[in-house]
């Protein structure tokens, strides 16, 4: 904070007042569990929070975890901006509609979402049966986990984006067009660059719902120990069994990859942002 | 006049004085600890035995005193008189139970409370709580104020006990059967005709048969599964932990409860053969219809006793201790049996009930958990942290 800020009159003041407020929520909201959980962790100690980590089974889940989450954010970032793309650039019959579906994986609790997915993906259900005959089963592998995140994950992206491209001055591809360049070319020099931060803040946020989902998961997961068994899980296994430094041990891996992951986002978004001079 | 209310979701705080303050809102004046949160219901015994659920209001956080808001009064709630009412007219308990006996405990509650006040009693108020049995006994001992808690083995029990000192140490013997009221059995549910021929534990390794069972970490019912296969394995001169370990290499799905293996086996017609408690198996073939399925009882099984107990520690008041000792010993009366059996779990006492709820159990060997060393010795060694299940999976 400057201080030049405080001094400079304003037409609504209160900097020290909505400040306090502020660091108050934050405090007993966000950083006070995150604190509790990372000084249960230094109690522990580092080796033996290591050790704790350290075995096949929990490697599985974290892999499992994390690996889903950035292949269903992937899939949420190329689908999220085709989606927000038709939304905003094209007008036709039950736009509305589908704008407002985009939401309901937000609104609906991920537990009706999870067994109403397995519902439909089961080797009797109505997906599942159709798949059946390629051989291919959704429910209870990999692949059901994948579909779980990629429904909580959609409109992360899709509600990012979407301001964005209505920001969008179509001015710019058509002087693009009209000094030559084709399609792909404007998609790739005009337009990607302006979207990409807004996409980036979109996958790191669909990508951190995703790495923690348990409800929607819990369902659709065989939950088999090294297969299908996600490191959420493994949390309230650990819970369980009244083990609660080993079960923080697993929350503190999380939040470090975590951590790590939306760090390199960010850097990848200022260096975007650089390069198209926004900052 | 005692008032239930509960508090963001299972948690219950007791109040002592309920007082309207006219226009200022109501006060209830609270006891000991208090658990903070949401208020959502307040729950009270009608003349006619049944109850009354209504009051959905935010209570404000507090230590001793909790307020009700004024949105109590909006919701027209009104209590006679403005003084305090002395704790005489009824008292409550609150059953934390796991996830089979809803049914079960539904009908109890209200067989008990025509006999409770046939004696000449007040109405108790009887709050329910079902869930996981290990996550039951987890909210217990993070403050959960259980009156009594009826659980699917005696080893979640001992881990209140050992972790709260609510119970004291020696609570299997309080009661008779161990305390377990009611049994029950681990049997197989298989598909119409039993198309893949299971008749016992060794057709559950062959290769491609597919065994749905819940996860022992996360469920007691699945806890009992596993130890009858290895009684079974142990009987038949096999090497029970690979016979176990084949075992759950067949298993496809592992849920985190029984109900949910329950679903799965049902209803996404995932899996071969069910390992199932004999009651929900029973009562998989009465929801389900008969036609669908088919119990087939394995040559031996393990004979699971869902302990009941009083917490003592969370008890306030004599009456309260008085109504839920009767509470639980009445559960071994020869209504609540007959009720028992006819909800597909063994009791012990036939002698009210119907011929064909007694005739249903098929005649099976039964090993005990004494016969493993108790659940004291079982827990940590075979579903522990690094235990025999957990090596299942570590190869």
């Amino acid at each position: 904070m400057r201080v030049g800020i405080l001094r400079s009159p304003s037409p609504l003041p209160g900097f020290g007042l909505s400040f306090g407020i502020m660091t108050a929520i934050l405090s007993i909201v966000v950083l006070l569990p995150i604190g509790a959980l990372l000084g249960r962790g230094l109690m522990i100690g580092p080796a033996d929070l290591w050790d704790m980590l350290n075995s096949r089974r929990i490697w599985s889940a974290l892999t499992l975890s994390f690996s889903a989450a950035l292949i269903a954010s992937l899939f949420n970032l190329v689908f999220g901006l085709m989606l927000a793309w038709v939304l905003v650039r094209y007008r036709f019959w039950g736009r509305r509609f589908i704008d407002a579906a985009v939401d309901l994986p937000f609104a609906l609790p991920t537990a009706v979402a999870g067994i109403a997915l397995t519902a439909l993906y089961a080797p009797n259900g109505v997906f599942g049966q159709a798949l059946a005959p390629f051989g291919l089963q959704v429910a209870y592998t990999e692949v059901g986990i994948w579909v779980a995140l990629v429904f909580i994950g959609l409109p992360f992206v899709v509600r990012t984006v979407q301001p964005v491209i209505e920001e969008l001055e179509r001015d710019l591809e058509e002087v693009s067009a009209t000094l030559g360049a084709r399609r792909a070319y404007t998609l790739r020099r005009v337009i990607l660059p302006t979207l990409t931060p807004a996409l980036l803040t979109g996958f790191a946020l669909a990508l951190a719902r995703s790495v923690g989902e348990y409800g929607s998961v819990i369902f659709i997961a065989g939950n088999i120990p090294n297969i299908t068994e996600i490191a959420p899980l493994l949390i309230v296994i650990r819970l369980e069994e009244y083990n609660y430094d080993a079960a923080a041990a697993i929350g503190i891996a999380m939040l470090v990859i975590s951590f790590a992951m939306l760090l390199v986002i960010n850097a990848i978004q200022t260096w975007s942002r650089r390069r198209i001079g926004l900052a | 006049m005692y008032r239930s209310i509960r508090i963001s979701g299972p948690r219950l705080a007791k109040s002592i004085f309920f007082r309207s303050l006219g226009e200022r809102g109501n006060k209830i004046d609270a006891g000991h600890t208090r658990p903070w949160g949401h208020l959502i219901t307040v729950a009270w015994p009608n003349a006619d035995g049944s109850y009354h659920h209504a009051l959905r209001t935010v209570l404000s956080a507090g230590h001793l005193h909790a307020r009700l808001l004024a949105a109590t009064g909006a919701l027209g709630l009104t209590f006679a008189g403005t003084v305090p009412v002395a704790a005489q007219e009824g008292v409550e308990i609150l059953n934390v139970s796991y996830d089979p006996t809803r049914e079960f405990y539904r009908e109890y509650n209200e067989l008990f409370n025509a006999w409770w006040t046939a004696q000449g009693n007040a109405p108790v108020t009887i709050q329910q709580s079902h869930g996981g049995a290990g996550a039951q006994a987890r909210a217990v001992i993070d403050g959960l104020e259980a009156t009594v808690v009826t659980l699917a083995l005696s080893a979640d029990i001992d881990q209140i006990a050992e972790r709260t000192g609510r119970i004291p140490a020696d609570w299997q013997s309080r009661l008779p059967q161990n305390s377990a009221p009611y049994t029950s059995t681990i049997v197989f549910l298989v598909r119409q005709g039993n198309p893949r021929g299971i008749e016992d534990w060794d057709d559950l390794v062959a290769e491609g048969v597919q065994v749905i069972t819940p996860n022992p970490k996360t469920s007691g019912g699945a806890r009992w599964n596993f130890l009858a296969a290895w009684a079974y394995a142990e009987r038949s001169g096999l090497d029970p932990a690979g016979f176990v370990g084949a075992m759950y290499r067949n298993v496809p799905v592992l849920d985190t409860g029984a109900r949910g293996s329950t679903t799965t086996f049902t209803q996404r017609g995932i899996g071969d053969v069910l390992l199932a408690w004999e009651n929900e198996a029973f009562l998989a073939l009465a929801e389900l219809g008969e036609d669908a399925f088919d119990i087939v009882v394995p040559s031996v099984s393990i004979l699971a006793e869902p302990p009941v107990t009083l917490v003592d520690g969370n008890i306030t008041s004599d009456a309260q201790r008085t109504a839920a000792e009767a509470y639980l010993q009445h559960l071994y009366s020869p209504e609540a049996q007959a009720l028992a059996l006819s909800h597909y779990y063994r009791a012990w006492d036939t002698s009210l009930a119907a011929p064909d709820d007694v005739a249903r159990f098929p005649d099976l060997e039964l090993v005990t958990i004494a016969d493993f060393g108790g659940w004291a010795v079982v827990q940590p060694e075979y579903f522990g942290e690094g235990g025999i299940f957990d090596q299942i999976y570590e190869e």
